[in-house]
């Protein structure tokens, strides 16, 4: 936001401005990705390779939602793909138990059993004064666990499951699937929450200050545990769309999505250092983060070259945002030193 | 005043969280002895320690980053990183001897990267081996794909399972004694040892008295590169085999052995002894549950919870001692407060 204004106060016009802010700097990088990949191979950009596109950044982008208001606040929540896992058997558990449950209470059921597992960390983190890292760490493994246990090898396929429910992750609305559409509903809830009510304002300040927070009068125990629990319901709903989108679920699904979820998290500009970012910039980094992939498999890339390629945005995402709060200190320093 | 004090108070201020943990220990031991009788067999506790021998590696330089309030979550990816780094060198017929240096080396310049990018940028250790985490077991899979290595020379394999003639301990246990025993010297000791106390206490106070903490810590995450590709090493002569996704997960363990261990988040705190007394605990109950059949996934399940468990039990320790306090405090206060209006 002050970036913004800033560079237009210096007389570089919108353009400069544009570039110079995250949200704008990334929808360049995707543009320029595109563009170059397409000139490369033209199928890059052919319905089905867009809708494609569009389903796997979808479940990415549901749980960077969550993650954002978890950064914001200083913490870190790693035990999402281990919820992820759970709710998405536990969907397919209740297609196969209960022949004929309507999809809705499926999603309902799921979305809860994810509340409730978000709560065990947020009560952890918020009562049991358990740092994010270490509870999310080991509660990862703990649902990962609990999970190995209860599965003990079996399957859901997706013969299990009615079409109905596949249809989310299959059928198109206005060439958008729906999938899609679920996740673009809940990001305009969420970006307006956090940027207009006054939940959304404490998550920043927090992050912003915890001790100017806790003095400003905000209940810091209630708004993280708030946080983790969001974060839950979300990845809850996260796995029963991945058993809509994938149809088939065992023990391992979703295992290890905790760090492209953060990866793009940060390099959509959600500083780890807590206070700033949004949720539509978190998107656009899940969405360059997707597009980028799938250019290096429309490139012929060895897929063993992701995971790295992915570690280092991970590490030029967090340089920029210290260069730039750098860059962004040093320059008050100047202004305040003339007064 | 501490005469006034109930003795069991005292004494709870007395008992270290290393009296704790050894207690637990032998408690563990003697749940193994009385469970199942394979045990206390020397063929058993070779496994054991020989089992847990690469998390104990990691764990040293782990505690003290720990202590000087930062992390490194990139452990177990260096070691993946040097055991595919051996089984490449190795295929190409390079010198044993060399292509271990060679692995140590790229240890080394793994932990300068993470070193360089906390000191040199001021980036938080959390986010910077996150990041790490994936790029180097990304190079682990580029440099090695989804392959295997296995032949290597029996003169190595057999250090990695072999144990010192006449006794139950593992030849590469021995690595850990030795690297134990100059930690524990050289945190307990040295200046060193308290200028990493000092800086896990109080950053700015111990930059004033003259601590060089950019040169600190740049040596503790190339000791923590180092002794992970070590520990590399030694997996990769454990299991005779060579595969990018060699130890993934074991950052855990070693965490949860730290923290066990009562070195706090906060930094600051914690002992070697404490480290090495939570490792063994963490091995014994494994081995007891695997002797007892337990599946491996409960297994998880266990690690998991005793790292949850760690900083839980003490911080509730803490906050009902603190809670005794106030309510001391407010009793004497509320007594002189009906003295004065006597008088």
């Amino acid at each position: 936001m002050t970036k913004e204004l800033k560079s237009s106060a210096d007389g570089h016009g919108w353009m400069n401005a544009f570039v110079r802010s995250r949200v704008g700097s990334l929808v360049l990088l995707i543009a320029v990705l595109t563009v170059l990949t397409t000139a490369l191979n033209p199928r890059f950009v052919s319905p089905q390779s867009l809708k494609d596109l569009m389903l796997n950044v979808s479940i990415i982008a549901l749980l960077v939602l969550g993650q954002t208001v978890i950064i914001l606040m200083r913490q870190i929540d790693l035990s999402i793909s281990s919820i992820v896992g759970i709710t998405a058997f536990l969907s397919g558990t209740l297609f196969i138990n209960y022949p004929g449950i309507p999809s809705v209470a499926v999603v309902l059921i799921a979305v809860l059993a994810g509340l409730v597992l978000g709560t065990v960390n947020a009560a952890l983190i918020a009562w049991g004064r358990i740092p994010a890292l270490i509870t999310t760490l080991g509660t990862l493994y703990i649902f990962r666990g609990a999970n190995y246990a209860w599965v003990h090898g079996r399957q859901v396929n997706a013969v299990n499951v009615p079409g109905s429910f596949l249809a989310i992750g299959t059928s198109t609305f206005v060439g958008i699937p729906l999938l899609t559409w679920i996740v673009l509903i809940l990001l305009v809830i969420f970006a307006i929450g956090l940027r207009q009510y006054r939940v959304g304002r404490e998550f920043y300040a927090i992050g912003s200050n915890p001790t100017a927070a806790v003095l400003a009068g905000i209940n810091v125990s209630r708004r993280l545990a708030t946080g983790f629990i969001v974060s839950g319901a979300i990845a809850g709903l996260a796995g029963a769309l991945w058993l809509a989108r994938f149809g088939t679920v065992d023990a391992t699904a979703a295992e290890g999505i905790e760090l492209t979820v953060i990866t793009s998290t940060v390099v959509g500009g959600v500083a780890i250092t807590g206070g700033v970012g949004t949720v539509v910039g978190a998107v656009l980094g899940a969405l360059l983060l997707s597009v980028f992939s799938s250019t290096l498999v429309f490139l012929r890339v060895p897929s063993f070259w992701q995971q790295s390629f992915q570690g280092a945005m991970l590490l030029l995402a967090i340089a920029a945002d210290a260069y730039l709060a750098y860059r962004h200190a040093l320059r008050s320093r100047v202004k305040w030193s003339h007064v | 005043m501490s005469q006034s004090q109930p003795s069991t108070r005292r004494l709870a201020r007395r008992v270290s969280w290393e009296t704790i943990l050894a207690l637990l220990l032998l408690i563990a031991v003697a749940g193994g002895t009385f469970l199942n009788k394979d045990f206390l067999t020397s063929d058993n506790w070779a496994n054991l320690l020989a089992n847990f021998v690469e998390i104990a590696l990691m764990a040293l330089p782990l505690s003290l980053i720990v202590i000087t309030n930062d992390i490194d979550l990139s452990v177990a990816s260096m070691l993946g990183l040097s055991s595919s780094l051996l089984g490449l060198l190795w295929e190409y017929k390079l010198a044993m001897p060399l292509a271990i240096l060679i692995c140590l080396v790229v240890g080394a310049l793994c932990g300068a990267f993470n070193g360089f990018m906390i000191v040199r940028f001021r980036l938080p250790s959390l986010a910077v081996t996150i990041g790490t985490l994936a790029l180097f077991r990304g190079f682990a899979y580029i440099i090695l794909g989804d392959k295997a290595i296995a032949d290597f020379p029996p003169e190595y394999t057999g250090f990695g399972i072999g144990v010192i003639p006449y006794t139950f301990i593992p030849m590469p246990f021995v690595l850990f004694i030795v690297l134990a025993l100059i930690f524990w010297v050289v945190l307990h000791h040295t200046t060193i040892g308290r200028s990493l106390y000092a800086v896990g206490g109080n950053q700015t106070a111990a930059r004033f008295s003259g601590v060089n903490i950019s040169r600190l810590k740049m040596l503790l995450f190339i000791l923590s590169g180092v002794i992970s590709a070590l520990a590399g090493i030694v997996f990769t002569f454990r299991f005779s085999s060579s595969r990018a996704d060699n130890g993934t997960g074991f950052e855990l363990s070693a965490i949860a052995a730290v923290f066990l261990g009562g070195v706090t988040v906060q930094g600051g705190k914690g002992t070697v002894t404490g480290v090495v007394l939570s490792l063994l605990l963490i091995g014994v109950i494994n081995n007891v549950l695997t002797l007892a059949d337990v599946a491996s996934e409960i297994l998880r399940i266990v690690t998991g919870s005793l790292l949850i468990i760690s900083i839980l039990l003490p911080n509730l320790i803490a906050s009902t001692r603190e809670r005794l306090r106030l309510m001391q405090r407010q009793k004497e206060i509320a007594k002189l407060g009906t003295a004065s209006v006597a008088k």
